[in-house]
């Protein structure tokens, strides 16, 4: 079936079979590596991708589902020089160690603050539940999402064009 | 794993959705959030040969809320509730109960259409359904009915809907202010199915004794339903600890837990009777 929708900013155009998820089609169409490919059933959050300022989960959706959406990776994220603030401060607070989560976590964390850039502590350590990672044991990644909440407070100063690109 | 092969449609009329579902005899199903489907797919426990897709009927998105109660839309996604602050006085037991369903990317695109359909005995909103005495309007290539909540679900995963049939909305009677509810539930995870849960709610009559009594459970039973012995307990007495310790006791005997992998069915009931004695004493303090 032919599908098109705007992945990270760009207008894509690919010929994916129905049962595609819309995950397979990112990596394989459109060869955006960035975000990972989990459990395949909803369960792990690794594959969390933004549609039309949603974080969903990539594998529990057809390619066809996102025709005419905006999609945004964990690439469409990061700036052309450098880490976003979010990325920055996942450096900072050594928020990963293997990083097989961490596109999911991000994607998930970025859409969280741009809805709720005063979320607590609490709050975001909820909504990470959805994200499985066997490594950091998650205070980190609660402490860098919790400092980066400054880089969304005015939305012109989140990361990069994103914001703008999904008119959030 | 990869999802088999089928067919897709996305038709742009409940009318079409109806017609196509009755043209494949059985063989076809409705997509919406397919929160729940796809990862049935993916397992190989559904190979429909056609997936229908909901997501140009707008109308089915609509969340009312009138003297006639709430109306859900079927393609009324979790965060639509949340996001809905009128419900928090229309319906705060459908609110509390939601905020317990699954994690948030799931709650982004998850439907209550797809849960009712869907049936799970562990889910929120089957349970919600069941206890608020809720209608669901249905439509088929015969026309529209209505379904009551009681009649709906018949077991595990299954339903009245008819193999050509889809679900248009559910409607939860009005909800009078002062009504006292609670909603609890546990889990092993924060976002995972419960092993047990509560619905309640009831009405004071003059002398502060509980009218109109319903209680439903989430998890311990064979399918979504109310709990008869439990409410007649409590029904037309004052809500007291000692009330909530004989309410847990009848329900924990007359709900119909089954061992799993997850618990055995003595461990269910058990949860079924503390959940249920906390959230009268929940309730009473409201």
């Amino acid at each position: 079936m032919n599908i098109r929708f705007e992945l990270n900013g760009q207008g894509v155009e690919a010929d994916v079979q129905a049962r595609t998820t819309l995950v397979d089609c990112i990596r394989h169409h459109f060869k955006q590596t960035g975000t990972h490919v989990g459990c395949e059933h909803g369960v792990c959050g690794a594959c969390t991708v933004i549609v039309d300022g949603d974080a969903v989960r990539s594998c529990l959706m057809l390619a066809v589902q996102a025709s005419g959406c905006k999609v945004t990776t964990v690439e469409g994220l990061t700036p052309p020089e450098g880490l976003s603030p979010l990325q920055a401060s996942f450096r900072r607070h050594h928020a990963l160690q293997c990083g097989f989560c961490t596109p999911g976590i991000l994607t998930t964390a970025h859409a969280l603050l741009t809805h709720e850039p005063n979320a607590d502590r609490a709050r975001i350590r909820h909504v990470l539940s959805g994200n499985l990672c066997r490594c950091t044991g998650y205070i980190n990644i609660v402490e860098a999402v919790y400092d980066a909440r400054g880089a969304y407070a005015d939305p012109a100063g989140a990361a990069g064009d994103t914001i703008e690109r999904n008119s959030l | 794993m990869k999802l088999p092969a089928f067919e897709y449609a996305a038709p742009s009329t409940p009318a079409e959705v109806v017609q196509l579902l009755a043209a494949r005899g059985g063989d076809a199903r409705v997509i919406a959030g397919g929160q729940s489907l796809l990862p049935t797919m993916a397992f190989r426990l559904a190979q429909p040969s056609l997936l229908i897709d909901l997501r140009n009927l707008d109308a089915l998105k609509a969340i009312t809320i009138d003297e006639s109660g709430v109306v859900l839309g079927a393609r009324t996604r979790w965060c639509d509730i949340e996001d809905e602050a009128a419900l928090g006085a229309a319906h705060p037991l459908l609110v509390e109960a939601i905020s317990h369903v699954a994690h948030y990317q799931v709650r982004n695109r998850g439907t209550v259409g797809g849960s009712l359909a869907h049936a799970d005995p562990a889910a929120e909103m089957p349970c919600i359904a069941a206890t608020c005495e809720a209608q669901l309007r249905l439509l088929s290539p015969r026309g529209e009915r209505l379904v009551r909540a009681d009649e709906f679900f018949c077991g595990p995963l299954t339903t009245a809907l008819a193999d050509d049939e889809i679900i248009l909305d559910v409607r939860l009677p009005p909800w009078p202010s002062g009504r006292r509810w609670s909603f609890m539930e546990f889990a092993r995870r924060a976002g995972d199915f419960a092993l047990a849960g509560v619905a309640l709610f009831y009405d004071l009559d003059a002398q502060q004794r509980a009218r109109n009594v319903h209680i439903g459970v989430v998890g311990a039973c064979y399918y979504s339903k109310r709990l008869p012995l439990a409410e007649g307990t409590v029904e037309g007495r004052v809500v007291t600890p000692e009330l909530g310790m004989a309410a847990g006791a009848a329900a924990a005997e007359e709900a119909d837990a089954a061992d799993d992998i997850h618990a055995s069915a003595s461990y269910r009931k058990a949860l079924v009777a503390e959940l249920l004695e906390q959230a009268l004493s929940r309730a009473a303090t409201r």
